[in-house]
């Protein structure tokens, strides 16, 4: 709504702090200056080394065996990762939002670790835990498994910090509703919960796949650069180290293209959500639920 | 009444038990491993010049990145919020990008384009200037990867707090810049503190980019994190053990400071 303020005040003198109009346009210029040199040349660059042999070298590259594997396992393992965490990540939220027990504060501080802790510690740690020396007896190190719970580390926080606003907003007379009407636990999740969550599972999810696919060092020490543990990310790294750089850039490509996707999946996701639910469109920019901030914003609302 | 008792019980043992195989576990075993054979291997290592000078360029990178890209997320915040323009939506996607793009990719393409045969690297190292293999490109990797929590936390604490104030300020008399540092920054100031942290960490913590990018050389491009990798593939474990503990403590310190943010922010 302020954002619509703004925009509608530009033909007004007075609209908070605004820059004079020469002020707004040399400060547009720093950020895309500042975007570019920072952010959009690396990629160009990343683009016009994959492209450097035409678009037949480039396909040559991305469609040989190693690369193809590598891709693949990402996927596979990412998908993997994903269905995991949606499922256990709305278990977590609704415990976090419906549930009371002791020590929630903790628990709900100790979600957002992963984004925290430096991925080659978590590596390290995951290695000590389920490698050869497990406390446990469980031995996944170097295996396929291994990837699968490096990125079930470092994804975790997503899909909980996109459903726990959602639970938390819910109104709960139409379950009461429901309930009355006969419905079982089962029923009212599936049927009237479970329909207001999708939005933010959707855009958890994408963010989540989204990372599990690009991610590099959870993976490194606990899977390793095996044939058969070789994420695209540590193949992308082997063929700098043997100066393929039309290798490297090929695959990186590929990479940089889902991630695209992905983000213009997650705005048009807030968008048909943002369109259900609140009245103010937050001038189309776009939120991330990258901690549990938003949720504490809710909860102060609430009180 | 007793099924539901049950399910809630079995969800709650569910999700807790993920959590403590999951998160709890790995945090506690840092500490058993680091101190398992007493608490000079890890300290002996954690001092030695190397890793001294690892944790001093950890946080030089600390002081460069995010200095910067909180300047630059305020102002960017900023613009996109108050200033409707038609780019807004590009710029936005842009910031959004380090979230979703790989470390690797990102530390390749700063090794390309800085590298020999890049479009930087020649013209630089005809002015003596090496970005690759040195601290420069090591910051930019930091920066790249950092760039967008501090626009992320601040753009929505801007949309709520609104004009009012601003508009009665300059009613009063004040000047733009008045404006911002007696009205503005005030009621933003823990939405950009969380972002500073969320920054900090990510600094702190970052490895596949700045790792391409570095070369990793003892005593000259190693940050704690390369330290840590350097460390356990020669065997060293107490020194990987050791930086990691130093990791993992700074990464509870930022989830603490995370949390006394966003109680602050409510």
């Amino acid at each position: 709504m302020e954002a619509h303020a703004a925009s509608s005040s530009a033909a007004t003198p007075r609209a908070g702090i605004r820059l004079p109009g020469v002020g707004a346009g040399l400060g547009r210029g720093a950020v895309v200056l500042y975007l570019s040199l920072i952010v959009l040349l690396p990629l160009a660059a990343v683009v016009n080394q994959s492209l450097e042999g035409g678009i037949d070298a480039f396909w040559s590259a991305v469609t040989s065996p190693q690369a193809v594997a590598s891709l693949k396992l990402t996927v596979i393992c990412s998908l993997i990762v994903v269905v995991i965490n949606a499922i256990f990540g709305t278990i977590i939220a609704w415990i976090l939002v419906r549930d009371e027990f002791p020590g929630k504060a903790a628990v709900n501080a100790v979600i957002d670790l992963p984004f925290a802790l430096p991925t080659i510690v978590a590596s390290l740690t995951l290695l000590a835990l389920y490698g050869h020396d497990s406390p446990f007896g469980i031995d996944i190190a170097f295996t396929r498994t291994a990837i699968v719970v490096a990125l079930l580390f470092v994804t975790l926080p997503f899909v909980v910090r996109a459903v726990q606003p959602l639970l938390l907003e819910m109104d709960r007379e139409m379950e009461a509703a429901a309930a009355s009407l006969g419905a079982g636990g089962l029923t009212i999740f599936r049927r009237i919960i479970f329909p207001n969550l999708v939005p933010g599972l959707a855009a958890g999810v994408a963010l989540a796949f989204a990372r599990a696919l690009g991610e590099y060092g959870s993976v490194l020490l606990f899977a390793g650069g095996l044939p058969e543990t070789q994420v695209s990310s540590v193949f992308i790294r082997s063929q700098i180290e043997s100066g393929n750089d039309l290798g490297a850039s090929a695959v990186s490509v590929v990479l940089l293209l889902a991630s695209l996707l992905l983000l213009a999946s997650v705005t048009l996701i807030q968008r048909w959500g943002s369109r259900h639910e609140r009245d103010g469109d937050g001038g189309g920019l776009t939120t991330m639920p990258m901690s549990g901030d938003v949720v504490t914003k809710k909860e102060a609302d609430d009180e | 009444m007793s099924s539901s008792t049950a399910s809630r019980w079995g969800l709650r043992t569910l999700g807790l038990g993920y959590l403590a195989l999951l998160l709890l576990a790995p945090l506690v075993l840092i500490f058993f491993k680091t101190f398992e054979d007493g608490i000079s291997p890890p300290l002996d290592a954690i001092t030695s010049p190397d890793g001294l000078h690892a944790l001093k360029l950890t946080l030089i990178m600390v002081a460069i990145a995010v200095p910067i890209n909180t300047i630059f997320g305020i102002g960017c915040a900023l613009l996109l919020v108050r200033h409707k323009w038609k780019g807004n939506g590009v710029i936005d996607a842009v910031i959004n990008l380090p979230f979703a793009i790989s470390p690797i990719v990102i530390g390749l393409s700063l090794f390309l384009l800085y590298g020999t045969d890049g479009w930087f690297g020649p013209a630089l190292a005809d002015l003596g200037f090496e970005v690759l293999f040195s601290v420069p490109g090591m910051v930019l990797a930091s920066i790249f990867v950092s760039l967008p929590f501090v626009v992320r936390e601040t753009v929505p604490v801007l949309q709520e707090i609104g004009t009012d104030q601003e508009q009665a300020a300059s009613t009063l008399g004040a000047n733009a810049w008045q404006t911002f540092w007696r009205i503005t920054l005030p009621a933003i100031r823990w939405g950009v503190a969380y972002g500073v942290v969320l920054t900090t960490a990510r600094v702190l913590g970052e490895f596949g980019a700045v790792t391409i990018v570095s070369g990793s050389i003892n005593g000259k491009t190693q940050t704690l994190p390369l330290f840590v990798e350097k460390q356990f593939a020669n065997f060293q474990l107490p020194g990987a053990y050791g930086a990691s503990l130093v990791l993992a403590l700074l990464a509870l310190t930022t989830l603490l400071a995370m949390n006394l943010l966003k109680r602050k922010e409510a």
